[in-house]
């Protein structure tokens, strides 16, 4: 079975919750229209399709768009290595999803760390705590408002942090530069 | 008589004499034991790792004894990338350590925060604690890190003990 015949099980499983499958580059990633399911989703691609193993979680923020977040699941079916994507929006209003933790209980670090650079919340999470970042840290560093060089806090005991110098930045890889001299990170204003 | 040569000076035994001051001897003892805290939090540790090993050799200069715990350390050397998470850690690993008490920070990160112009790491230990001696390099080579301990004997040896305590003594009755 290949990753577009189990996205196609999973669309005819779940009908107009799922998009149709998307194919990019040999890769299958398919749409949740409501975040409020992915539980469901991922239950079913598990346990009935056999994506046993769950590659990673992980966060896009939107930024100047709505919905603002798009969480993206890799799955994985370790007996014939077939891999799909999920992909579901959030609001920011919102800015919550339900733990897929009973699932597959890698989920725990990876919904963890979504939280403490995103700042969104897994309901269901039984230990929602900041992974990286420090108890009472206020911001969600991934943020695209978030600035490059941080922001100053003080947490008398436990952190500090004060914005890094910056002098000559922000250096700019351009991932389709010509040769190694263009690619590597330099001064690059984003008007030019 | 018995007695004489047991209490006196016996130079057919004990050979020549060698003048110093008390100063100098014991910077002489101190230089050549720096016990070194090895702060290792990134990839210098791994370097870090290769000085104490058998082709690099840092007991060569009398460092051999690294110590896990701060009480007992002479030199903390901070080996890698200080994080503000880890930077209270750090901080309060230092205090624990008895004077007289030496940094060495090893590596672009650990000296200026290296490539990492980050929301997330301290841009320097010598923010939080003073430095002594500042290895460059990404991470450094091990040669460079016996350098700095070179270094820091140096400094040490020149640094007065007794001198200075007898002075601020002396200093104190004057003032009393």
């Amino acid at each position: 079975m290949s990753a577009l015949e189990s996205a196609k099980k999973i669309k005819a499983r779940f009908g107009d919750l799922v998009s149709e499958p998307m194919e990019f580059r040999g890769e299958i990633s398919l749409k949740i229209n409501n975040a409020e399911k992915i539980f469901d989703v991922c239950s079913f691609a598990k346990e009935q399709i056999g994506f046993g193993y769950l590659v990673d979680i992980t966060s896009v923020d939107n930024y100047g768009e709505d919905p603002r977040w798009t969480v993206v699941y890799h799955l994985r079916a370790i007996v014939n290595g077939d891999e799909i994507r999920l992909k579901a929006d959030v609001s920011e209003e919102k800015s919550q999803l339900p733990s897929v933790l009973p699932v597959w209980r890698t989920a725990n670090w990876h919904e963890r760390e979504i939280y403490d650079m995103m700042g969104i919340r897994f309901s269901g999470h039984p230990d929602l705590r900041r992974i990286l970042m420090w108890e009472g840290y206020p911001y969600f560093p991934l943020r695209k408002d978030f600035p490059l060089a941080g922001k100053p806090t003080d947490l008398p005991g436990v952190a500090f942090t004060k914005p890094a110098p910056l002098e000559g930045g922000p250096f700019v890889t351009l991932p389709s530069g010509a040769d190694a001299v263009s690619r590597e990170p330099r001064v690059r204003n984003p008007e030019e | 008589m018995q007695a004489q040569s047991e209490y006196g000076y016996n130079s057919k035994i004990e050979g020549d004499v060698v003048l110093t001051t008390v100063d100098a001897a014991l910077a002489w003892f101190r230089k050549n034991s720096v016990w070194p805290m090895p702060m290792g939090l990134a990839c210098c540790a791994i370097e870090l790792m290769a000085v104490g090993a058998s082709r690099f050799d840092i007991s060569r200069f009398g460092s051999e004894v690294m110590r896990f715990s701060p009480r007992q350390a002479d030199c903390m050397i901070v080996a890698g990338t200080v994080t503000y998470k880890m930077a209270a850690v750090l901080k309060r690993v230092y205090d624990q350590m008895p004077e007289p008490k030496w940094v060495i920070a090893m590596g672009a990160c650990a000296s200026t925060g290296g490539m990492y112009r980050s929301y997330a790491v301290l841009q320097g230990v010598d923010n939080i604690v003073p430095v002594d001696v500042y290895i460059g390099g990404c991470p450094p080579r091990p040669e460079a890190v016996l350098d700095a301990l070179m270094k820091i004997q140096e400094k040490i040896g020149k640094q007065p003990i007794l001198q200075e305590t007898v002075a601020a003594k002396l200093l104190n009755l004057q003032e009393k």
